[in-house]
């Protein structure tokens, strides 16, 4: 047991890393196509070594801090940045048996302790002395907050139907009857734009929308503190798409009684859809203005998360209703 | 109450949508827009000092670096000035070759408006479809005159290439092929809700404004002032085709969108009939000397480029070479009105504008 | 305008034979110009007098004609040179030179437009008058009686330019004929075509083209101006279109345009030296 505490999360760690250099690759080939375009197929077979090539680039780039830069701020964002990321990967359950921290509040914890983030980037922000990156880091702040109520509150409906906010026991509660995507189909809705909007994906990538803020809160971040963020911002990918599979389909069981294959495989499966849904919109979306965002996040999406819950609460009485809430 | 601060924003001349090296000092607090200066220059090369030097033959090439994107009408535009000048007749052929390809500019332009105004706008693949479809255009002038950018293509009197077998037949199937690609454009583009969210509404210009800023092409269009010099000043052989000039209703860059979108149509509309009525055999120049000898005067012609009035301003003292060149670039007109959209906006906005300006540096800087 | 110029030319030139020669050759052959004001002038004016010369002539028959108008066609009669030494160096020079073709005194290879102005030099018969001549008169006319007598110097009709109505103004009275043409109801020419400036040597020009969406007529003005202490009012407050373009003719032209609201320079830097496109300009640096 104690083999595993200390090292699953170093394994998790490289897991984390590979999906993340392989969901780059992926990302870049799979909007290649959608664009008429082979994408990376020159770095190893297939261009399956491209990503890990630029890591490599990005590792043994000199590292620049800009010279007004607050120096220790600067160095700090990005570990700030990455550690909650990381860290909310800790309540995740990947099967039954195969997880790490098996607390009561998990969904609690990941909101808690992914909001950190966002410190991290106003600060990335704000230490670079750049007025794009500082416009990007107060964009990503503001953003982030907003959408985080939303995100809350669309999963209240969930937590209520499964009476516990262990991820664990909600997984178990969908096993039982149909996955909340059918009866929660409203705070499904508003939990998937909201995580959009959270992971800062376009059609959200206003913190750093290349065309407007050159690149936003990194601007002035090059090397292997601009892996950071990039990493941060992957790993959110690998724990929102683990969140939305755990929460709304059911996790790693098996839908149709086709329970020859292993849960593991069920949840890779349905959590590399979700991944491939994000690629596939950043393919096809412009990207929502400043005040369109946060009228969007606090006049449909609140009320709407706040309807989720009033709904839930009262099908929860009707009788025939209440088997699947 | 907090205390802010206005902040002055240095936007360009290296930014991801400046299309090119503009620069715009812009004042702004939090993300409004108090003020907006743009700062031009960057790419002045002095296209109208240098061409005191050169004999109109030896300028044409200048004019393909003004306005990069559509060489072709800028080739038009210094050499139906020169030709109004010395009242030279154009062979037959040679019109029809200019405008068939001048109207194929016309689309290669609007396809990379369209795609990098959507890459203003944060959508990523509209771009990379727009230069598949240009590069079929690209790959017809290729073939025509060997240049893919700076055609070089046209002359005092004519034209340098006569069309190699079979082009027409490409042409007419791309136009075909064009054809079946805009229901495409629109069913990702003009339905998308948020496309339509960040451009109605959005830099509204009426009428009086865009007069008295000289606006011209679809950013004059857009408002409903239907002027079109291919209608309004007809030139080369415009007067012989049926095709629309569409324009908008509320000036705003939906309407321009739009506008853009359905000249496409018009253009291809045009090639078309031109291939159809192509002419059999004949000269594709006229009988010129060697040494152009412009007779004393002065003349000033505007043609419809994709941008806008595209006029050429000469004045002659009967040498080879101009006394006073000057091009009316429409871009350098066009971009004038931006400060005045700008007030109010938010930085987003001032993308999408600046975008549905349409405008080349190398035209602006000239 | 012409006299004078013709004697700066004159001096100039002199010891240049070469170039003199070609200003000769050139003359002749922009006989077929008349219409176009230049150096060549005097050498057209008693042909074509009643096309190009008619709001002169206009004047002339007026009781109250000036100083002004006088001096504006005393020298062209003292600088025409013989007509007879023009012909001959005619003769000498054209038939060598390349341009036979567009002159049409030769074959001329492509079909001749059949606008009179394409017509042989050696017809003397007087073109027939432009269509837009009457609108030529117009504007003369409206001029006169509401800005000055004397704001016209000279109007004529640019026929190889579609029949361009062009007014040549000197710039004191620029800015009255500037608001007369933008507010006036029966010309309300409210659209920038073209705004540039020349330089003559002799003076500077400022040549704006005008569009009148409501009565679709095109007019040209050039407002003449010293050279030296170059000054023309500006016309931003009438066409916002001017703001730019003003900066642009006093970044390259080195022209002074009052009553700008920022004039400064626009495509070169701010510390450059000279004009650009000022003929007598001189690069700083020889290498660039």
């Amino acid at each position: 047991m104690d083999f595993f505490v200390i090292l699953g999360p170093v394994v998790l760690l490289f897991i984390v890393l590979g999906f993340v250099t392989y969901a780059i690759f992926f990302e870049r080939k799979v909007i290649g196509w959608i664009q008429n375009r082979v994408g990376p197929n020159q770095v190893g077979p297939w261009g399956l070594l491209q990503t890990v090539a630029d890591v490599l680039k990005l590792l043994i780039k000199e590292d620049v801090i800009p010279q007004k830069a607050d120096v220790s701020l600067f160095k700090l964002a990005p570990i700030i940045a990455y550690t909650p990321a990381f860290a909310v990967l800790a309540v995740i359950p990947f099967t039954e048996s195969l997880k790490f921290a098996d607390i009561a509040v998990g969904l609690l914890y990941y909101m808690a302790v992914s909001s950190i983030t966002t410190i991290g980037i106003l600060l990335g922000g704000w230490a670079s002395n750049n007025k794009y990156a500082l416009l990007g880091g107060m964009r990503s702040a503001a953003q982030m907050i907003s959408y985080e109520i939303p995100l809350v509150l669309s999963v209240v409906g969930v937590a209520m139907s499964a009476g516990s906010l262990n991820l664990t026991e909600i997984v178990k509660a969908q096993q039982t009857g149909v996955w909340f995507v059918l009866p929660q189909f409203l705070g499904f809705i508003v939990f998937l734009i909201a995580a959009i909007a959270e992971l800062s994906r376009t059609p959200f990538d206003l913190p750093e929308a290349e065309s407007e803020l050159v690149a936003g809160y990194h601007t002035e971040y090059s090397g292997f503190r601009f892996a950071f963020f990039m990493l941060a911002e992957y790993t959110y990918i690998f724990a929102m798409a683990s969140l939305i599979t755990l929460l709304f389909f059911g996790g790693w069981s098996a839908p149709f009684g086709l329970t020859f294959i292993p849960p593991l495989i069920w949840f890779i499966f349905k959590f590399l859809f979700f991944v491939f849904f994000l690629f596939w919109l950043r393919a096809t979306m412009p990207r929502i203005r400043v005040d369109q965002l946060m009228e969007f996040a606090w006049k449909v999406l609140l009320p709407l998360a706040i309807l989720n819950i009033f709904l839930t609460a009262l099908f929860k009485e009707i009788p025939v209703l209440s088997q699947f809430y | 109450m907090l205390r802010t601060e206005e902040m002055l924003l240095n936007v360009g001349p290296q930014h991801p949508s400046t299309h090119g090296v503009l620069r715009l000092v812009v004042k702004i607090d939090g993300e409004i827009i108090q003020d907006a200066e743009p700062v031009i220059g960057y790419l002045h090369r002095g296209t109208e000092k240098l061409a005191e030097d050169l004999n109109y033959t030896q300028i044409i090439p200048y004019t393909d670096r003004m306005d990069y994107l559509s060489a072709m009408t800028n080739n038009y535009a210094i050499c139906h000035a020169t030709e109004t000048l010395m009242e030279l007749e154009i062979p037959e052929r040679a019109e029809f070759l200019r405008v068939i390809v001048m109207e194929l500019n016309r689309v290669a332009s609007h396809l990379v408006w369209l795609g990098t105004y959507l890459l203003d706008i944060g959508a990523m693949s509209p771009f990379l479809y727009c230069f598949r479809d240009r590069e079929q255009i690209l790959n017809l002038f290729n073939e025509l005159c060997g240049a893919r950018l700076t055609y070089n293509y046209m002359r005092v009197g004519g034209v340098k290439w006569d069309a190699p077998p079979g082009w027409l037949d490409k042409v007419k199937e791309f136009v075909k092929y064009m054809r079946n690609q805009m229901p495409e454009y629109h069913g990702l583009i003009s339905g998308n809700e948020i496309f339509i969210q960040r451009t109605r509404g959005i830099g509204i210009v009426t009428q009086e404004m865009a007069i008295s800023y000289g606006l011209s092409g679809a950013n004059l269009r857009c408002t409903g002032v239907k002027w079109d010099l291919r209608k309004n000043q007809p030139y080369s052989i415009y007067d012989r085709f049926d095709f629309d000039v569409p324009v908008g209703k509320t000036g705003d860059l939906y309407d321009k969108y739009h506008c853009r979108m359905q000249e496409i149509i018009e253009s291809l509309k045009i090639v078309e009939q031109a291939v159809e009525g192509f002419p059999e055999g004949g000269s594709t120049m006229a009988k010129v000397p060697r040494v152009l000898r412009v007779p004393e005067g002065e003349v000033y012609v505007g043609i419809e480029s994709p941008r806008g009035e595209l006029g050429c301003h000469i004045v002659s003292k009967g040498k080879d070479k101009p006394w006073r060149l000057k091009f009316r670039r429409p871009s350098f007109y066009n971009l004038q009105i931006l400060p005045a959209l700008l007030k109010g906006q938010n930085i987003a906005n001032l993308v999408a504008i600046l975008g549905g300006i349409d405008i080349v540096l190398g035209e602006v800087d000239c | 305008m012409s006299g004078q110029e013709k004697e700066f030319e004159k001096k100039s030139t002199e010891g240049k034979e070469l170039e003199q020669e070609e200003k000769k050759q050139t003359e002749s052959r922009s006989e077929r110009f008349p219409n176009v004001p230049s150096s060549s002038e005097q050498s057209t004016a008693e042909e074509h007098k009643p096309e190009t010369r008619l709001s002169i002539a206009n004047q002339e028959s007026s009781s109250n004609s000036t100083d002004q108008q006088q001096t504006s066609i005393n020298p062209k009669k003292e600088t025409t040179p013989p007509s007879g030494e023009l012909k001959q160096e005619n003769k000498e020079v054209l038939p060598k030179g390349p341009q036979a073709a567009i002159t049409g005194k030769g074959k001329p290879s492509a079909t001749p437009r059949p606008r009179p102005a394409a017509k042989p030099v050696k017809e003397e018969k007087p073109l027939p008058p432009s269509p837009e001549q009457p609108t030529l008169d117009r504007y003369v006319q409206l001029i006169r009686e509401q800005v000055h007598e004397e704001a016209v110097e000279q109007g004529f009709v640019n026929r190889v330019n579609n029949h361009l109505p062009t007014l040549i103004i000197q710039s004191k009275w620029w800015l009255a004929v500037a608001e007369l043409f933008k507010k006036h109801p029966d010309l309300a020419f409210d659209y920038v075509q073209n705004y540039s400036g020349v330089d003559y040597e002799t003076h500077m020009e400022v040549v704006i083209h005008l569009y009148s969406f409501t009565h679709e007529k095109r007019v040209c003005f050039r407002i003449k101006t010293d050279r030296e202490e170059a000054r023309v009012p500006s016309v931003v407050h009438l066409w916002h279109a001017a703001n730019w373009n003003e900066r642009e003719i006093y970044d390259l032209l080195g022209i002074h345009f009052e009553n700008h609201p920022d004039l400064k320079r626009i495509l070169l830097p701010d510390h450059w030296v000279g004009h650009p496109l000022r003929k007598d300009y001189v690069p700083l640096d020889k290498e660039v």
